[in-house]
């Protein structure tokens, strides 16, 4: 009988969690949300939506935790002031603000911004990261919990085009890929006070990828990609659980679906991993399937690749096969995300476009035009969705 | 220039004495300032910023002057405690003490970082007067309060610039670019000066070093020429003969005329792959003093003053920019050496032709620091 209570007691947990958006692409790190409601005509007229102006640029993902809404920016001389900005998720009011002076180098291309990577939460703390490699820990009221300058102990983990690797946090500890040409590395920070749990030294190159978590049953690990290709490592420890050594993209990251992980290597190649130290089995490999720069998503059984060129392809991931292919409106850097059977699709000119996945070849059934280049993810959560651009920080509810 | 002065004698005047910190925060206070690298001290500074948030407006100063002398973790979380104060008593409407702000600003002996919170708070509370403050700021030490103060100059010229004022906004721009130290501003400025027929020797303005003796190619097979140590990383001897990658090399003149002062290495060397060649000049300080190298490239390098390494990155074909790298460093009086190696790696791409870099001498701000007399070992000579 406690097995049941707690096995229910999970359920609940786990549901609730899955109605927050703590970290980059989501719940289980794959773009999918909680699709309870979210519009599927975009309207900032209608509903509880509304548009507020941000202090600074970014491409982060806004993350929420229940009726919070937490965003990074930076701003002032050579983008050294970095922002951690709280708001009310229901209205838009600002709750609080919290600035910080980047220690570690902010040059970036004109394309990214310092405040690219998105931060995460374990509910109770959020963790920001930015591209000077910068880290503040913060409780939700803004109180300052710890604060990390990675930039500054390893003044050598820095890429001049900016870095992007976004935050998980996993058994008490944070875990950062900062990885580049120079100095390449993935530190285990421990939650509470920031210092070192562990640091895995890397094959040095650049590396623009956000770590998963994998979880099977109890069992949890964090999934590193690179170019070399895909280590999993214990999030306490930083052991090296399993290698995948067939080398991988160093731009979208992978996306978890239960004992899979669907990376983008020679295309897109399917792994079927373990809790165990074996190495993982690919299921299948499909170069129709090769994502551009956005990580690719799912809906259902299916797996959805944004390319280059803006094409969006649907295949089976069960057997990687091609099942239709949808011409959107490009070029898109921001990955889709997901409500129920609806894509959202963010192009870099501010374009956002609606796809529903169960028509027999996808079909887009609206179009929003934001008005603003969108390079970040959107995030979705308790039925909204948020958008964010240098300027500005959307949010589409129709409650 | 007189009231600038006056400005600057009105400022030390008004400087507050360094307050002693009430006991409930002095000991927050301290252990906030002993956070260090790696996350050092950063239990105990959890602990004592919720005591130093927690409290009131007149938390406000201590915590501002608890910045001068503090390492830039440590400035962090007393920027945010300030944030947290701040933020509380404007949203419960209460009045930040702008009187003890402004004289804290005023005094340019405190943390240039704290004076432009300071500066902030005090434009916040009250914007007509933080502007006007900008006018007595353009040499300011705090480089971004400098920035704003230099582009209230900029606004000025524009003015004049649509009331067909050419001579005028000439005239302001001009001291513009010469309080400036933001290279995007200064860019700003000379496009400006340009079009008033008063282009900018960006050369001369931003200081690059331009005289300099080269020797290579040295081999870097897949990048490992970086960890080599070829001769001129021990002993520069400008006489020597060396076996480099492809026969015998020896130190060239080489004199930059580029705009930026790229120092490139395809001229002397030949336009090659997988190749290191070193830079070498000397520069003359009329004191001791501590400076700034400032590099910028996209080749991976490696810097050293009077034989000491200073820094160096092993990355290729990123991106580049003025001071890209900036490398604090302690020039002796008399004659100093630089040393620069810079690497080729072995992409074929056109993007990856270049094999260059630039450098100056600078102070924190970003000034140029020019040597006292042009280097004894380079000739006139151009390639």
């Amino acid at each position: 009988m406690k097995v049941i209570s707690l096995s229910l007691c999970l359920a609940a947990a786990t549901t609730l969690c899955g109605a927050d958006w703590r970290q980059f692409r989501g719940p289980n790190g794959n773009g999918v949300g909680d699709g309870m409601g979210v519009p599927t005509t975009l309207d900032l007229a209608s509903g509880k939506s509304w548009k507020i102006s941000l202090p600074g640029e970014g491409l982060s993902s806004p993350i929420i935790v229940g009726d919070r809404v937490f965003v990074t920016c930076s701003s002032g001389l050579n983008q050294q002031r970095l922002h951690v900005i709280c708001f009310n998720a229901a209205t838009g009011a600002k709750l609080w603000e919290r600035r910080f002076w980047a220690t570690g180098r902010t040059m970036c291309h004109e394309k990214t911004a310092v405040a690219a990577p998105t931060p995460a939460s374990d509910g109770e703390r959020v963790v920001a990261i930015f591209s000077s490699n910068d880290i503040v820990c913060l409780d939700l009221d803004g109180n300052l919990i710890w604060f990390r300058g990675l930039g500054r102990d390893y003044p050598n983990a820095s890429n001049s085009l900016g870095m992007s690797s976004s935050l998980v946090i996993a058994g008490g500890v944070v875990v950062a890929q900062v990885e580049s040409q120079s100095e390449a590395f993935t530190a285990g920070l421990d939650l509470q006070s920031g210092l070192n749990r562990w640091k895995l030294e890397r094959a040095r190159g650049p590396n623009w990828t956000s770590p998963v978590l994998l979880k099977n049953g109890a069992t949890e690990q964090v999934a590193l990609q690179s170019s070399k290709g895909v280590v999993a490592v214990e999030p306490n420890t930083g052991r090296t659980v399993w290698h995948y050594t067939n080398s991988a993209s160093s731009v979208p990251s992978s996306t978890p679906n239960g004992g899979t992980l669907l990376v983008p290597s020679q295309g897109l190649t399917a792994l079927e991993f373990s809790t165990g130290t074996e190495s993982p089995k690919p299921l299948w490999r499909s170069s129709q399937l090769r994502p551009g720069t956005p990580s690719p998503t799912l809906v259902g059984g299916k797996i959805f690749s944004l390319n280059d060129g803006g094409v969006l392809t649907c295949g089976d991931t069960v057997t990687g096969e091609r099942l239709w292919q949808l011409r959107l409106k490009g070029p898109f850097s921001a990955s889709p995300v997901v409500a129920g059977t609806f894509l959202y699709c963010a192009n870099e000119k501010g374009l956002v476009q609606v796809v529903d996945t169960t028509k027999p070849e996808g079909e887009v059934v609206s179009e929003l035009e934001l008005g603003e280049p969108i390079i970040g993810t959107p995030s979705i959560a308790n039925g909204a969705i948020y958008f964010r651009s240098d300027g500005w920080l959307w949010r589409f509810s129709k409650t | 220039m007189k009231l600038f002065f006056g400005f600057l004698f009105m400022s030390v005047a008004l400087g507050v004495a360094m307050a002693t910190p009430a006991p409930e925060i002095a000991e927050p206070l301290k252990i906030i300032r002993a956070v260090g690298p790696e996350g050092q001290g950063n239990e105990a500074a959890s602990a004592a910023w919720r005591k130093l948030a927690g409290g009131n407006v007149t938390n406000l100063l201590p915590m501002l002057e608890a910045m001068d002398g503090a390492n830039d973790f440590a400035l962090n979380w007393l920027r945010a405690a300030v944030d947290a104060i701040a933020g509380r008593e404007l949203n419960a409407g209460n009045p930040l003490p702008l009187a003890d702000l402004g004289k804290f600003l005023l005094d340019t002996g405190h943390s240039p970082r704290a004076r432009r919170l300071a500066f902030e708070l005090v434009a916040h509370a009250d914007a007509a007067t933080a502007d006007q403050l900008l006018t007595g700021m353009l040499n300011d030490p705090s480089l971004e309060i400098r920035r704003d103060a230099v582009q209230k100059l900029i606004d000025q010229a524009d003015q004049s610039l649509a009331r067909t004022n050419k001579a005028g906004a000439g005239l302001l721009f001009q001291q513009a670019l010469s309080y400036a130290r933001d290279v995007p501003q200064i860019e700003g400025i000379a496009k400006k000066l340009k079009e008033l027929g008063q282009p900018v020797d960006f050369q001369k303005h931003f200081g690059f070093l331009t005289q300099w003796k080269v020797i290579g190619p040295f081999d870097n097979p897949r990048g490992g020429g970086f960890e080599t140590a070829f001769p001129p990383e021990q002993k520069i001897d400008l006489s020597a003969e060396y076996d480099g990658k492809s026969g015998k090399v020896r130190w060239q003149d080489y004199a930059t005329t580029h705009a930026y002062g790229m120092v490139d290495m395809n001229k002397p060397c030949g336009k090659l792959k997988e190749v290191a060649a070193y830079a070498t000049t000397e520069f003359f300080s009329d004191r001791a003093q501590s400076v700034e190298l400032r590099l910028g490239g996209k080749n991976s390098w490696k810097v050293w003053l009077n034989g000491k390494f200073l820094f160096g990155r092993d990355e290729y074909h990123t991106n580049v920019e003025i001071d890209q790298y900036l490398m604090p460093a302690q020039l002796q009086p008399g004659r100093n050496t630089i040393l620069v190696k810079v690497c080729q790696n072995e992409q074929v791409e056109e993007w990856t032709e270049e094999w260059e870099f630039q450098l100056r001498v600078t102070d924190s701000l970003g000034t140029p620091i020019a040597s006292a007399r042009q280097s004894h070992n380079n000739s006139p000579s151009n390639l």
